[in-house]
């Protein structure tokens, strides 16, 4: 068991060396030369950016742009010792659900004086995208880079095996009461293991060989990767006002019931039950074992590289309110206060945040530009490569409904509390109706 | 003591004393000052008496994860130590092969990280080849990493693969100081195996199985990167061990230095009156064969 002593060590050296290094805010270089370095947590996008890098590079010779690239957990905890330990990147991609704290802390600088100093154009960028960035004491933290939102992706051989087609899907209703047109197809499209589908007489939800709805094992008070489709369709929003809300309304009776039915899928038989599958639906649908799952826009390509499976996407189903709903992500290149290269990272991020990097991200096809004009010729992109991203769009368009991910200080102990909650009514322990003491002691929490 | 071998003696100490102070007592010290404090990861914090004690005895999560690491313990110490001693006395009553005994150690050259990898993969719910085997048995198939009651016994089981040959080792040194001669006097008598077993190597083991019980034990109770690999605390805080919560409060949760460290002084406590218990039950400084 040394080697878990050695870690304990080290944790302990972490947390001294903590304390002797907090409290030391970058202070700016002079010049914009030198070499930055930049952190992002998807490895797909690696190449994008380091077109772009390349090409900045070629604008600006004094300065170069080193990538590097963490797994989103690892990622957090890099960032977080890199704030401490006075080592962390000079610009990294940062998340809405993060970034609150930090920008709390003075961990990443206010861009507002600098936007305005140099003039820089933010109605380029679609609206919704960089008002989240705006601080909960005002302050702009984040240059808004690029969009997500989240839909189903679903192997077409087995939809059309059940006899469904995509425009059924596409048209599909839902409620949280018998989870209308959506639970049928699901039902039809599970098979248990005599070959029995799932809305026929004599089916067995105890032994399954195709489940009809994945279930991503991501526990979030964001459901972003699980139930956030659905609850987007109720008259129901995360915080009393979002971002920097400290009332959740997860005590909702709708949304319990929505929660309720979500996870109940796995009873019916029509969704694996949690800790069937370790790994995302990606997996789980490239293991054959899965029919349909839902996925964000940033892992189509993934999705289509899955070796003979032919993967279609469809939108979340419309719910009783007339409209479907998805999450609408912005992620946004931060500066970290500590950088003492803070001239040369700003130059960076206002490249990364200009059409001429993210026309170069837009070419690559792996994700949606921020900059309309770059997400056109994204889009444009991925018709050329043959796949059909529009579901990802329809949550735009009039009648339908974008929201934000819950924004609020205390987001690590949120998700924590949030997080044990929701595995615990997936897992059988506790009814949804659990979640009402949850969002006291989570409000109670933000009321601090 | 000749005092002009002085210097030397210190130039020989000088390593191992200034590792000692830097990397462990110094931050033993800070740690246990930092419980006291309200410290962030980012900013320095005050003096705030017991507050974070207080905080820790009203802590659901923390008192349920000290029970979960007492559960760990329990089952990898136990199962760890009666296969350990098996093995040794195998090792030391049928073969003196180094083969064997290099093969032994094997996992324990394996880092714990690439271990929990290994396993999180075999034991799959759906892909692992374990699973496959108990379907092909016609059993129902196991959630070992997925489900509440199985993941601590995993966990466990894991550890006590890795460890398994290197305590075994340590309890065979033990055995080797043990004369031969005991055992063929022994023999004369006519005891069997199993009597020279408890009559003999027992009795006569127990200083050095009180030393292993020790050391693997403090180990046992720092479970870290198993958990952090392989399950991250779940389900649903199923196997949130002690260290991990510390970890989660420090780095991730709420960035909570000062918890943290109250936390880390609370099983420094408990490590250091499980080891005086045990040192003195075990009289692991005493010998029978003096």
């Amino acid at each position: 068991m040394r080697k878990s002593l050695k870690t304990a060590l080290a944790g302990s050296v972490v947390l001294v060396l903590a304390a002797c290094g907090s409290g030391g805010s970058g202070t700016g270089g002079d010049s914009a030369t030198g070499e930055i370095s930049y952190w992002l947590w998807d490895s797909n996008q690696v190449p994008a950016y380091q077109a772009c890098a390349t090409a900045f590079t070629e604008a600006n010779p004094e300065i170069t742009v080193k990538i590097e690239q963490f797994g989103w957990e690892d990622y957090w905890t890099k960032v977080t010792a890199g704030f401490v330990g006075g080592s962390g990147p000079d610009v990294f991609v940062d998340h809405l659900s993060k970034y609150g704290e930090f920008a709390q802390q003075g961990q990443v600088i206010d861009l507002d004086e600098l936007i305005e100093r140099d003039s820089v154009d933010t109605s380029v960028y679609a609206e919704g995208l960089l008002d989240p960035w705006v601080g909960p004491e005002g302050g702009t933290y984040g240059m808004p880079k690029d969009f997500d939102t989240t839909a189903f992706f679903y192997n077409t051989a087995m939809l059309e095996e059940a006899g469904i087609t995509a425009e059924e899907l596409w048209a599909a209703d839902w409620n949280p009461s018998d989870g209308g047109t959506f639970e049928d197809i699901v039902a039809r499209l599970t098979v248990d293991t005599n070959g029995v589908r799932g809305n026929e007489p004599g089916f067995d939800p105890s032994s399954i060989a195709v489940y009809g709805l994945g279930l991503n094992p991501h526990y979030e008070e964001t459901g972003q990767m699980q139930w956030a489709n659905f609850t987007g369709t109720l008259d129901w929003d995360y915080l009393e006002s979002n971002p920097w809300g400290t009332q959740y309304n997860l005590d909702d009776p709708e949304f319990q019931e929505t929660i309720g039915w979500f996870y109940g899928l796995a009873d019916k038989g029509y969704a694996p039950a949690s800790g069937v599958f370790s790994e995302e639906t990606l997996t789980q649908i490239g293991s054959g074992q899965v029919a349909m799952g839902t996925n964000g826009s940033w892992a189509t390509n993934s999705f289509q590289a899955l070796d003979g499976i032919d993967v279609g996407i469809a939108p979340g189903p419309v719910g009783e309110s007339g409209a479907r709903g998805s999450i609408y992500n912005g992620v946004a290149d931060s500066i970290n206060a500590g950088s003492d290269k803070q001239d040369a990272a700003w130059e960076w991020v206002k490249f990364l945040g200009s059409t001429d990097c993210q026309d170069l991200v837009a070419e690559q096809a792996i994700v949606f530009p921020s900059i309309p004009s770059s997400s056109d010729k994204a889009l444009a992109a991925f018709e050329a490569a043959g796949v059909d991203v529009s579901a990802f769009f329809s949550y735009l368009e009039d009648d339908n409904r974008t929201f934000l991910p819950p924004i609020t200080l205390q987001a690590g102990e949120v998700n924590a509390l949030a997080k044990t909650a929701l595995e615990n009514i997936a897992l059988g322990n506790a009814d949804p109706s659990s979640l009402t003491q949850v969002n006291e002691q989570i409000n109670a929490l933000l009321a601090d | 003591m000749e005092w002009r071998n002085l210097p030397t003696a210190l130039l020989f100490i000088a390593p191992a004393s200034i590792g000692y102070a830097v990397f462990l007592l110094w931050p033993t010290l800070r740690g246990i000052y930092l419980s006291f404090t309200d410290t962030t990861a980012f900013n320095a914090g005050e003096l705030v008496g017991l507050e974070n004690y207080q905080r820790m005895f009203a802590d659901g999560v923390f008192l349920d994860s000290f029970r979960v690491t007492l559960y760990y313990v329990l089952l990898n110490i136990g199962l760890q130590t009666v296969l350990a001693l098996v093995v040794a006395v195998l090792m030391h009553r049928l073969t003196q092969s180094l083969v064997i005994r290099g093969l032994l150690l094997t996992p324990y050259l394996v880092s714990n990280v690439v271990a929990a990898m290994l396993f999180l993969m075999l034991l799959d719910y759906q892909l692992g080849f374990v699973n496959a085997v108990i379907d092909t048995l016609g059993l129902d198939r196991l959630m070992f990493f997925g489900s509440q009651d199985l993941v601590i016994p995993t966990i466990a089981f894991v550890n006590v693969w890795r460890h398994l040959g290197y305590t075994a080792l340590l309890i065979f040194a033990g055995l080797q100081t043990i004369p031969d001669n005991l055992y063929e006097a022994g023999r004369m008598d006519g005891a069997s195996e199993l009597t020279m077993f408890r009559r003999l190597t027992l009795p006569l083991l127990r200083p050095y199985l009180g030393l292993v019980l020790i050391v693997t034990v403090i180990g046992s109770f720092q479970v870290f990167d198993t958990v952090s690999v392989a399950t991250q605390g779940g389900p649903a805080n199923a196997s949130n061990v002690i260290q991990y919560y510390i970890y989660e409060v420090a780095f991730s949760r709420s960035y909570d230095f000062g918890y943290a460290s109250a936390m880390s002084v609370a099983l420094l406590v408990v490590l250091a009156a499980v080891s005086i218990l045990q040192f003195r039950l075990t009289r692991a400084n005493t010998n029978d064969m003096a």
